[in-house]
């Protein structure tokens, strides 16, 4: 039983993010178009089964969920503090700033997410990752305290990333 | 007031904040003079501006009386490939050295960017 299992899902969250993306993109939710979305989602996975050597083993779906609430929240917030910034700084009082993040977190898939977690939410962007994949590199358009938006983004994200990556 | 007057007014009211944010992008776009800089710019259009717009769009079909959720996988692909984008054009930046230089990483030796072979 467990080996058919594992031989239908290789990768179950795949599978799901297919039927979703397939009953989304039909644009209307009938039995039909659940089951080809669920054969889909099981060729497709098998087909692509060869890039995906090395993917995490274990995924939190609920601890994601939280995380994505959070993100979106967050990306609320700071596009309003951007936008003050952008109408009320003069080019002259701006400090931009390069920090540097050493990361925690080793797998490539949790470092992108927590790469474009960063460029999502404005006023900092991702910009580079060191040659052996230690570092993050973020630009920051206005900050006074770079050290403080280090430790933000370890707190707040990466914190939770590593927990969701575990 | 019936539902699809207020999902009509959601949708006039997510077109003017959404329309204000890509206005806002674009002054940041034409303010600011440094490379880096300005990429923050461009950045607030693609998650609120792009958001709202979207979200109008999903209200106004509401109020039409034939829901469309196709918004939602917009927004999804887009938050998914504008970071890459992002990266894309820092990285130019770093490697045209158009910007101030980025203090070393800690632990390695360089950024893959500007981790060149020499000849």
């Amino acid at each position: 039983m467990v080996r058919v299992y594992n031989w239908l899902f290789p990768h179950p969250l795949l599978t799901l993010i297919l039927a979703v993306v397939w009953v989304l993109l039909q644009n209307d939710v009938t039995a039909g178009m659940v089951v080809f979305g669920i054969i889909l989602g099981i060729i497709i996975p098998r087909i692509t089964a060869v890039w995906w050597p090395d993917r995490p083993k274990s995924f939190r779906m609920g601890k994601m969920f939280t995380y994505s609430l959070m993100v979106l929240w967050d990306i609320v917030v700071s596009n309003i503090h951007v936008a003050w910034i952008v109408i009320t700084v003069p080019n002259a009082k701006l400090r931009p700033a390069w920090i540097v993040i050493p990361l925690d977190v080793k797998h490539p898939e949790a470092i992108t997410v927590l790469a474009g977690t960063i460029t999502l939410t404005p006023g900092t962007v991702s910009a580079d990752l060191s040659s052996q994949g230690n570092s993050l590199l973020v630009h920051v358009l206005h900050t006074d305290d770079p050290d403080a938006v280090r430790d933000d983004i370890k707190n707040r994200y990466e914190r939770r990333l590593l927990e969701i990556f575990s | 007031m019936t539902l699809s007057t207020i999902a009509t007014l959601g949708a006039a009211l997510s077109l003017l904040i959404g329309s204000g944010f890509v206005l806002v992008g674009v002054v940041g776009l034409l303010k600011f003079d440094d490379p880096m800089t300005r990429l923050h710019a461009p950045t607030k259009v693609g998650t609120m501006g792009i958001g709202m717009l979207l979200l109008a769009s999903l209200l106004a079909s509401l109020a039409k009386g034939e829901p469309s959720i196709h918004e939602l996988l917009i927004m999804a692909f887009l938050f998914v490939t504008a970071p890459v984008s992002a990266n894309f054009i820092a990285k130019v930046t770093i490697h045209r050295r158009t910007c101030e230089t980025p203090p070393a990483p800690q632990k390695d030796s360089t950024w893959s960017t500007l981790d060149t072979p020499d000849t």
